[in-house]
Formats: structure tokens, C-alpha cells, sequence
């Protein structure tokens, strides 16, 4: 055991460095936990550790060395930290095992702050990373792989609960129910993350205030994100790319107050954002490609400004099943726009209507989807265009684009 | 029969409406293919116009051509050859050269562009056979109606109104019926409405093979579980032989009683 512990440096420099190596049959790393003292740091070779429920009781800094492996056996737990100024960099977790009673996870950061989770590695850890009532803690570079199983018995690649201060960076997450999921977490960033192949969503928001999430990218989830029940969010330079299933979306608003989407991408999502009860949300420069819907906005949405963003070869752009609209449409491009500019300033001369009688008719009744693409319904949007009867009749909007605004920098 | 059916589609294969036809999809396969240059889109914009367009130059097509060869169908008559062979020969004649053109004109951008080497071969392979069935099955009807209507102007009303109320009419009857009964479950009704249209049928057999099927929510659910196991298939294309079915029946039975 003592050879396996080289003590380094012990010298006025507040700290000692330890190396560890992995001995066959011993707990090896749990014991260097216990020997070190509070300040020090913990080199640890490469090799397999085959151990789980280290508890980390004092601030240390754990560095792995090529990415050492500790292996839980699917027994439980790994790492536990329940001291502030913990740094964990480099390691591997591999296999936490399911649990339906207790969320296990490759690590547990309880009750403390100021913790540093930096470049780890995380395979079939069930939750990957698990923060629990945590202020100011930063998680980067971790790749975080599941085992795909049903949404019952998968855990989240990144879950943060009662938590302040957050930011979550250059992350990559697969194969979760929910890649990073955020419970009553506020005041925090979540950016340049991954998150893709997730059973639900790629990011989910639930009663998380003043957060924001940019430059990330979400692909083939589920959803790729959920923001419900939250206020003051700031959604920007996202990219919500094939979403794509019978009931995906790439934006999942609910309950939302006060929230900014700007600069997003949404490309080939069956539903790039689905709205339902939000209020007073400003989507700005956003690009709506080749999606199923574009926007479908339930009943209870009110004072939403949906200004400069481009609508192009969406099957429907707009999808409101509310008679009351105060919501704004303006200077908006749309590609299904028919209209004329004969001033020449680049805005349309008559206003524009993104709500066709086939998609108000699809809201009321959903079978007739069934006639998707049929020649009667091509000619039944087209008389409507003419002459609108059925479509809300406020739902316009009067300076549309005649070219789409150039947002190619959103790749 | 087997000489009547080469001697009509020789004739018509020569015809320049045969050529027009196939120059025409030829033309636009090759414009979409090099403007889009994605499959899967391609599909869709040629479905929209297979689906509209097929019927309705077999309905016109074969009317007309009912109508012009007349005399020579009454100089065959005079020979001692059954009157099935002789129209049923027509008819067959007929169907075969539309559907060459059609296939060739589709078929030879696509296979230009290296469709054999692409996984959306089978999206391309139901749309080439729906459009060839819908071929046959209009053009047998349009056959049938002239054979029952000597009066031209008739027939040709009749034909077109045909067109209008299978590729048109109809889905406005349905989309009708689906409004008003909104408040009952519409799965099965709607899915023996689009089987019992074959241009209906053949929009959902190929929307099913197409990504965009995942926009079709619950109905689309129903309807994949439906075309996906061997009752669903087996019906359908039950459906589609009893629309090919039909119409040949009628042309035997009517010429083998008419008065010429």
C-alpha cells in the first residue's frame, strides 16, 4: 500500500502532491483520500481503479493522468464530493449501474461551492454529473456517454437541482433521458455544450430563473430543448438541428415569462418551437429552415414579438389556435411570401398572412393531416390567400421581407 | 391481342404526344435534380405532379385516342378477331407506351444522376410504380368511357369530370366529412377513404416512405401501422388491382354487347 503512495513534496508550499498507481484488490484511491490533508493534490496514473463511494470530505485537487479508470461495477456511486474548492480533472467513470431509488451518478457534488469539474470523461454512468444545491461551480470539456435505454431507466448526462451560479462549457452529452437538466438552478450559463441522441431532450429547464444558454448545439433529441415554468431566460447563437420524430420538437416553451430567443438556428425540426402559455418573449434573427411546423403557438401567448427572423421552406410557418392575438409579426422574411415592392425599400407592399387554412383547419382537426400535400388542399390555401375567411385576421404581418436576411454566420 | 397491343404502342410510341410526354419529364426531373440536388426532395415535388399529371394526360390521352382510331378499330372489327383482343389490346397499348414515356422520362435523369447507388431508391421505385398503376387505372376508365359514349363532346366531359372528382373533388368531400364529424374517432374512416382513391392511396404510399411522415403525428402513426403490416398491403394493393380490374371488365362487357 505504501509503495503505491509516493509522498513527493512536502515542502513550505501549502499542499503536497500525491501520485497514485492502481494496486489489484484494493481500494487504493479512497485511502489516498483519507491520507491526504486539506489543499493537496492527487496525481492519479493511468490504470483501472475498480472502485465506487470515494467520498471526498476536504478540498483537494484531482488530477487523472491519461485518463485513469474508475470502474463502479454498476455497484453504485462513484465519487462523492462533499467539501468546497474540490477540482476533479481527467479522470474516467465507467459504469454506475441503474437505480430506480437512489439517482446514482459517476459524480456527486452535495451542499458545496467553488467546485471544478474539468475534462472528464463519463461512459454508462447513469447520471454523469449530478450538482445538488451547489453554488458557483464550473463544468467544461466533460464527454459524457450513456448506454441508450427507455426514458424510465436512463439518467441525465448533466443534472443540477437547487443550484446558483452554474456554468456548464464545452460539454458533450449523449445518450440521457435528458442531456443536462436544470431544477430550480438560477443566475447561470450554460455554453458551447453538445447535446445530442438524447431519449427526451437535449436541455430542460424546469422553475430555473435569469439563466442563459448560448452557442450550443442540439441535435436528434427527443426535444431538443424544454424551458418550462422559468422567467428571464436568453436564449442566443443556438442551433436546434433534426429534432425530427412524431412528437420532437427543437424548442419546447411552457409557462415562460420575460424570455430573449435570438440568433438560433432551427433546421429540420418536425416543430422547431412549440409555445404554450408563454408571455412577453422577444424572438429576434432567428433561422427557420425546412421544419415540419415552424412556430405552433397554443392558446395564452400573449405580447410576443416575432420580428427579423427568416421563415424558408417550412411545410407551415404559423400555427395559432387562439382566436385572441396581440402578438407582433413584423419585418419578418418569409418564403411563402407572394407579394410585390414597388418602392423598392425591400419590404413588401401588401402584408403578409403566415397562417394558411390548412394549418387553422390541422389545429382543429388532426386527421386531416392525412391530406397532406394534396392538389384540393394546394388549391384551398390558395383561395384563402385571395380572400381570407377563416384564418385570424390579425395575425399579419405588414412590413414582411422580400429578401431573407443573410444569417449564415449561425452555422 | 398480343399484335393489337404492339401495333398500338408502336403507333403511339411514335405519336409526338408520346415524345412531348416523355420530353417533358425528362426536362423537368433533370431541372429539379440539378437545381435541388436532394433526393428526397425531388420525390416529393415529382409526386405532387405524378400525381395530378398522370391521371389526368392518361384520362385525356386515352379518350382521345379512343376517339381517333375509331375507324380503325371498326376496320378490325370487320376481321375475325375477338372484340376483347381488339380493345383490350388498345387499352393495353395505350397504357404501356404512357407508362414508357413516363418511366424513361423519369427514370433516365435519375439513374444519370446515380440513383442506383443512393438509399432513397425505394422512395424512387413507389413513385415510379404508383405513377405507372395510375396510368393504367385512368386510362382504362378513360377507355371504358369512350366505349360507352359515342357522342365525343360527352365523353370527353365525362372524362375530365372523372379526373376532377378523383384527383380533386374527393379530398374536398373528405376534408368535409373529417370537419364535420370531428368530434368521432376518424382514424379508420380516413384510412378507408385514402384506400379507396387510388390517387389518395398512392400520395400516402409514397408520403409514408418520405422523412416528412413524421409531421403526420397520430394519423400518420395509424397509418404506417396499417401500410406496415400484410393486411394493409395486401388491401391496398387489392385496391389498386380492383381500380385496374374494373375498367378492363367494363371494356369487355360493354364491347362484347355494343352495337358499332
Amino acid at each position: 500500500m505504501l509503495g503505491s503512495l509516493i509522498l513527493l513534496a512536502a515542502t513550505a508550499v501549502v499542499g503536497r502532491t500525491w501520485v497514485i498507481n492502481p494496486v489489484a484488490g484494493k481500494a487504493v484511491l479512497a485511502k489516498a483520500v483519507t491520507k491526504a490533508d486539506t489543499g493537496d493534490t492527487l496525481l492519479i496514473n493511468y490504470g483501472q481503479y475498480y472502485e465506487y463511494g470515494i467520498v471526498i470530505d476536504k478540498p483537494l485537487t484531482i488530477i487523472g493522468i491519461d485518463f485513469p479508470e474508475i470502474d463502479g461495477q454498476d455497484q453504485g456511486e462513484i465519487m462523492t464530493v462533499i467539501a468546497h474548492h474540490v477540482t476533479v480533472e481527467g479522470l474516467h467513470f465507467k459504469n454506475v449501474g441503474v437505480s430506480y431509488l437512489k439517482d446514482h451518478s459517476g459524480l456527486r457534488i452535495k451542499r458545496r461551492s467553488n467546485a471544478v469539474v474539468r475534462n472528464n470523461k463519463f461512459s454508462n454512468t447513469f447520471f454523469g454529473i449530478y450538482l445538488e444545491r451547489v453554488t458557483n461551480a464550473l463544468v467544461t470539456g466533460n464527454e459524457i456517454v450513456g448506454v441508450p435505454r427507455d426514458e424510465a431507466s436512463s439518467g441525465n448526462g448533466i443534472h443540477a437541482w437547487h443550484c446558483e451560479e452554474l456554468q456548464i462549457e464545452h460539454n458533450r452529452v449523449t445518450g440521457h433521458r435528458d442531456g443536462i437538466y436544470f431544477e430550480f438552478v438560477n443566475n447561470s450559463t450554460i455554453a458551447h455544450n453538445q447535446s445530442f441522441g438524447n431519449r427526451r431532450y437535449g436541455l430542460h429547464f424546469m422553475f430555473s430563473d435569469n439563466d442563459v444558454y448560448h452557442h450550443n448545439k442540439f441535435a436528434e433529441n427527443g426535444a431538443g430543448v424544454a424551458v418550462m415554468f422559468s422567467k428571464f431566460i436568453d436564449m442566443r447563437h443556438n442551433i436546434f438541428f433534426h429534432n425530427w420524430g412524431r412528437a420532437s420538437y427543437g424548442l419546447l416553451l411552457k409557462e415562460i415569462y420575460d424570455a430573449t430567443i435570438e440568433d438560433n438556428a432551427f433546421r429540420q425540426n418536425t416543430i422547431a418551437i412549440n409555445i404554450e402559455g408563454s408571455t412577453r418573449i422577444t424572438y429576434r434573427r432567428n433561422e427557420f429552415s425546412r421544419n415540419g411546423w415552424a412556430i405552433k403557438m397554443a392558446g395564452g401567448c400573449l405580447d410576443n414579438e416575432i420580428t427579423q427572423n427568416n421563415f424558408r421552406s417550412n411545410t407551415l410557418d404559423l400555427v395559432l389556435n387562439s382566436h385572441v392575438n396581440n402578438n407582433t409579426f413584423s419585418g419578418n422574411y418569409w418564403s411563402e411570401y407572394t407579394g410585390y415592392d414597388l418602392d423598392k425599400d425591400g419590404v413588401g407592399d401588401v402584408p403578409h398572412r403566415p397562417v394558411k387554412l390548412f394549418s387553422y383547419i390541422l389545429d382543429r382537426t388532426p386527421e386531416a393531416i392525412a391530406l397532406l400535400r394534396s392538389f384540393f388542399v394546394r388549391l384551398m390555401n390558395f383561395s384563402e390567400k385571395v380572400s381570407p375567411a377563416f384564418t385570424p385576421a390579425n395575425v399579419l404581418d405588414h412590413q414582411p421581407h422580400m429578401q431573407p436576411f443573410n444569417y449564415d454566420h449561425l452555422q | 391481342m398480343w399484335k393489337i397491343l404492339k401495333y398500338s404502342t408502336y403507333d403511339l410510341l411514335r405519336s409526338r404526344w408520346a415524345y412531348l410526354y416523355l420530353g417533358f419529364f425528362l426536362l423537368f426531373t433533370a431541372g429539379f435534380l440539378y437545381l435541388t440536388g436532394d433526393v428526397g426532395k425531388v420525390v416529393i415535388s415529382l409526386m405532387n405532379v405524378i400525381l395530378i399529371l398522370c391521371p389526368l394526360i392518361a384520362t385525356m390521352f386515352g379518350i382521345m385516342y379512343h376517339y381517333n382510331s375509331r375507324e380503325f378499330t371498326e376496320l378490325l372489327l370487320a376481321q375475325p378477331i375477338r372484340r376483347t383482343s381488339i380493345f383490350w389490346g388498345q387499352f393495353l397499348g395505350l397504357a404501356i407506351a404512357l407508362s414508357t414515356s413516363l418511366v424513361l422520362g423519369i427514370g433516365i435523369p435519375f439513374l444519370l444522376y446515380g440513383i442506383t447507388h443512393d438509399p432513397a431508391i425505394w422512395q424512387f421505385m413507389i413513385l415510379l410504380l404508383n405513377g405507372v398503376v395510375l396510368t393504367f387505372i385512368f386510362s382504362g376508365l378513360a377507355f371504358w368511357i369512350g366505349l360507352r359514349n359515342d357522342n365525343r363532346i360527352r365523353g370527353f366531359g365525362l372524362a375530365i369530370l372523372l379526373w376532377l372528382v378523383m384527383a380533386v373533388l374527393y379530398d374536398g368531400v373528405f376534408l368535409l366529412c373529417l370537419i364535420v364529424f370531428r368530434e368521432y374517432p376518424l382514424d379508420s374512416f380516413s384510412l378507408f377513404a385514402t384506400v379507396f382513391n387510388p390517387v389518395d392511396l398512392s400520395r400516402i404510399m409514397i408520403l409514408l416512405k418520405l422523412d416528412i411522415s413524421a409531421l403526420m403525428g397520430y394519423t400518420g402513426a395509424v397509418f404506417q401501422k396499417f401500410f406496415g403490416n400484410g393486411w394493409g398491403i395486401l388491401l391496398s394493393t387489392l385496391s389498386l388491382l380492383a381500380w385496374i380490374a374494373i375498367p378492363v371488365a367494363g371494356i369487355r362487357y360493354t364491347a362484347l354487347r355494343k352495337d358499332f
